[in-house]
């Protein structure tokens, strides 16, 4: 009897498990066709140049343009120091400002918690071409509503058209998407604060840590993966981001290429623009560097910062 | 589907109008189009016109969206589905199908003498030998005005550039309007608004362009220099904010009566009409002395050609045939004011601002925009670079010089001319 059960047990485990296999063939075959299928198409397309109507296989020659050639390289560069200043921008402004709004929420004396933090996440769900319009509209020198409103308090001396100034367009623009998304951040932060247990807090109390003290010493610690999470997440969001750019300032990103980051030059590069005519294997060599740059960030994060962070078991 | 219907009614309404006639000799033609916005005016106009004069043909007008146009029509080329007739684009995207061979060689067309060789440049071959479409139709460039705001400060409609910027100065020191509605922010009104229009004045029109296509001009010759000189100059009569001031921002400006000169092109006139509810007028860009000769952007926008594979090729240079005569003109151009027909029988049009507009063919020699012909095909796309370019100029970010500079780099950078 004991031996019999034995052995239907060996046979089971030797068995294959063809519900492992079932359960994650939806995500395998869905992931796979729509992201791992595309990833190796496009590096291959980059591989490729169109030569007198037919693709030819030209190996690396692409990116030799794009970083050689003054005419792709210095473009690239521009797009991709942008593209740093944008992220940078996220991480000193929209993740900050997350942080203290997450604290302030889950302050227990605050009232209207729920309101607060409904009315800071509804950017984040309104379309980009929603807030690129609205923004150029606030901010536009002759119908919108910011010159007058500074002309309230008595600072219309301190309004300039930003969206068309070169110094200025970049960073107005890095402003409203962090306006937009800066309800990310606060809400991951605020699961984050709510997910300490009491017992630490009041522990924290009995040692007469409190106030700002405590926030410093016993909350920040506590919720710093959850901030690298959202460093990672800002860092490919804003590698990848082209709507705005798009909405608000059009496929040229002006004024003078002043707010041109990678996705708009992909954009330009892979699909045209006006009298341009779409180059798709040059467009396939900037997105495979964006690749690498993106890779690259998330692989530092995994290896060296992730590793470091102390988890805390409760 | 939409399209498909349509097409279908339009169909049967053809076979049902004509009971009676023999219906096996019909012959019906399929006209490929991207404007949908056109659609009455082919149906109701220009359709009926043609069939009253050729009994056994019939044409139907099948747009399909300007955006989804050149995929679809690529596609259906491939499939051998296709109309008999194709709406061209400008330039490069209709060279390409005749090179593939999707467009009949019309060259030896009747009529196409009715065109001048500025007028045919847009369908033609590099080396201008062959022509695949007919001409049908161009914008033109130059300055429209509010009238009741010249009465009101009696200033004269300016000839030359010293009474333009005198007639600017005037506007900017009475202060009831801003002198000049245009903005930098979408940056193509810098460009075509802005420096295609001035531009032939000083790079007289066709001579520049072509020599600029030979190699040899190049951008940084002072010909090519000046219009960004005379842009930097337009800088501090432009309204406030002129530099986050967008395309719709300009149009709204000078229609609600707030801007006094709108550096234009023709296409406005029908909005301007419907919108303006003061007297407007037009004036070609002024040129430097009185007498000089006048060049103004004549720029060619739309045509139509023969699909190489079309089952009733006869039949369809006869369509072909009636487009390009005066009488197709004259509809076309009078239900689409702003949109001038390229024949060169003058056109009688009932609108004064197109008929002013117009008007100029006649006194001034036309030219197309300079980069559009061939010198757009490379990295960094010439035309795209002069809308950044022009922008930067106007907002004093770079120098004429500087501009100029850049841009011929930039075609330096691919473009070769023939030697």
């Amino acid at each position: 009897m004991a031996t019999e059960t034995m052995a239907a047990e060996t046979r089971a485990k030797r068995s294959i498990r063809w519900h492992v296999g079932v359960f994650l063939a939806p995500a395998v075959l869905v992931y796979t066709a729509f992201m791992i299928l595309p990833l190796f198409g496009t590096l291959q397309l980059s591989m490729f140049r169109n030569i007198e109507q037919s693709q030819v296989f030209v190996g690396f020659s692409n990116f030799r343009t794009l970083f050689g050639d003054p005419n792709w390289s210095v473009n690239f560069w521009n797009a991709l120091r942008n593209n740093v200043w944008f992220f940078i921008i996220h991480m000193l402004v929209q993740n900050p400002i997350g942080i203290l709004l997450a604290a302030l929420l889950s302050s227990p004396r605050l009232r209207f918690t729920a309101f607060y933090r409904t009315a800071i996440f509804v950017p984040t769900i309104l379309s980009f071409v929603i807030v690129g319009f609205a923004w150029k509209l606030i901010l536009s020198p002759i119908w919108g509503v910011a010159p007058h409103l500074m002309d309230f308090v008595g600072l219309k001396s301190f309004f300039t058209p930003w969206l068309g100034k070169e110094q200025y367009a970049l960073t107005a623009l890095s402003l409203v998407s962090v306006w937009q998304f800066v309800g990310i951040p606060m809400m991951l932060i605020y699961a984050a604060l709510l997910s300490i247990p009491d017992e630490v807090i009041e522990a924290a109390e009995c040692d007469g840590v409190t106030g700002m003290a405590q926030f410093w010493k016993i909350k920040l610690p506590l919720i710093l993966p959850s901030i690298g999470i959202i460093s990672i997440l800002t860092f490919v969001g804003n590698f990848n981001a082209f709507d705005l750019i798009y909405t608000a300032q059009g496929a040229l990103a002006g004024p003078n290429y002043s707010t041109d980051i990678l996705g708009t030059f992909l954009y330009r590069a892979f699909f045209g623009f006006q009298l341009q005519v779409g180059d798709p294997n040059m467009g396939a060599a900037i997105a495979t560097i964006m690749f690498l740059i993106i890779l690259a960030g998330v692989c530092v994060y995994l290896f060296l910062v992730q590793t470091r962070l102390r988890r805390y078991q409760f | 589907m939409k399209t498909k219907l349509l097409t279908a009614l339009l169909l049967g309404t053809s076979i049902l109008g004509t009971t009676g006639m023999a219906l096996a000799e019909d012959v019906t033609l399929n006209i490929e189009s991207w404007r949908g916005d056109d659609l009455t005016i082919w149906k109701d106009k220009l359709i009926p016109a043609f069939e009253a004069k050729n009994p056994g043909i019939k044409v139907v007008f099948a747009p399909s969206a300007p955006t989804e146009y050149d995929a679809a029509l690529g596609a259906k080329l491939a499939a051998g589905s296709a109309g008999d007739l194709i709406t061209c684009r400008p330039f490069d995207k209709s060279l390409e199908l005749f090179k593939k061979g999707n467009l009949a060689d019309i060259s030896s067309l009747p009529g196409m003498e009715n065109f001048s060789p500025v007028a045919k440049a847009a369908w033609q071959t590099d080396d201008g030998k062959t022509s695949f479409c007919v001409p049908m139709a161009s914008v033109i460039h130059g300055f429209i005005y509010n009238k009741d705001a010249f009465d009101k400060l009696g200033i004269k409609v300016p000839q030359t550039r010293d009474e333009f910027f005198a007639a600017l100065d005037k506007i900017k020191a009475d202060g009831t309007y801003i002198p000049m509605a245009m903005g930098t922010k979408d940056l193509w009104e810098a460009a075509t608004m802005g420096y295609q229009n001035i531009g032939p004045n000083y790079w007289k029109g066709e001579e520049g362009r072509l020599a600029l296509i030979k190699g040899d001009q190049k951008l940084t010759d002072k010909d090519w220099v000046a219009p960004f000189e005379e842009l930097a100059k337009w800088k501090p009569y432009l309204g406030d904010g002129f530099e986050a001031q967008t395309y719709p921002d300009s149009q709204n400006l000078f229609t609600l009566g707030r801007a006094a000169i709108y550096p234009a092109g023709s296409w406005e006139i029908a909005l301007f009409n419907t919108q303006a509810q003061f007297k407007m007028g037009a004036f070609p860009p002024p040129v430097e002395k009185a007498g000089d000769t006048c060049y103004i952007s004549d720029h060619t926008d739309i045509g139509m050609g023969l699909n190489a594979a079309s089952k009733h090729p006869e039949e369809a240079k006869k369509f072909l045939e009636w487009v390009a005569s005066p009488d197709f003109a004259t509809i076309y151009a009078n239900a689409l004011p702003g949109f001038f027909s390229l024949n060169s029988t003058p056109v009688k049009m009932e609108d004064p601002l197109a008929q002013e507009f117009v008007s100029w063919r006649g006194k001034c020699k036309s030219t197309i925009r300079s980069t559009y012909q061939i010198l757009s095909r490379g990295t960094p796309n010439l035309e795209n670079e002069t809308w950044v370019e022009s922008a930067n100029v106007i907002n004093g970010t770079d120098t004429p010089e500087a501009a100029a500079k850049k841009l011929q780099e930039g075609l330096d950078g691919w473009y070769k001319p023939a030697k």
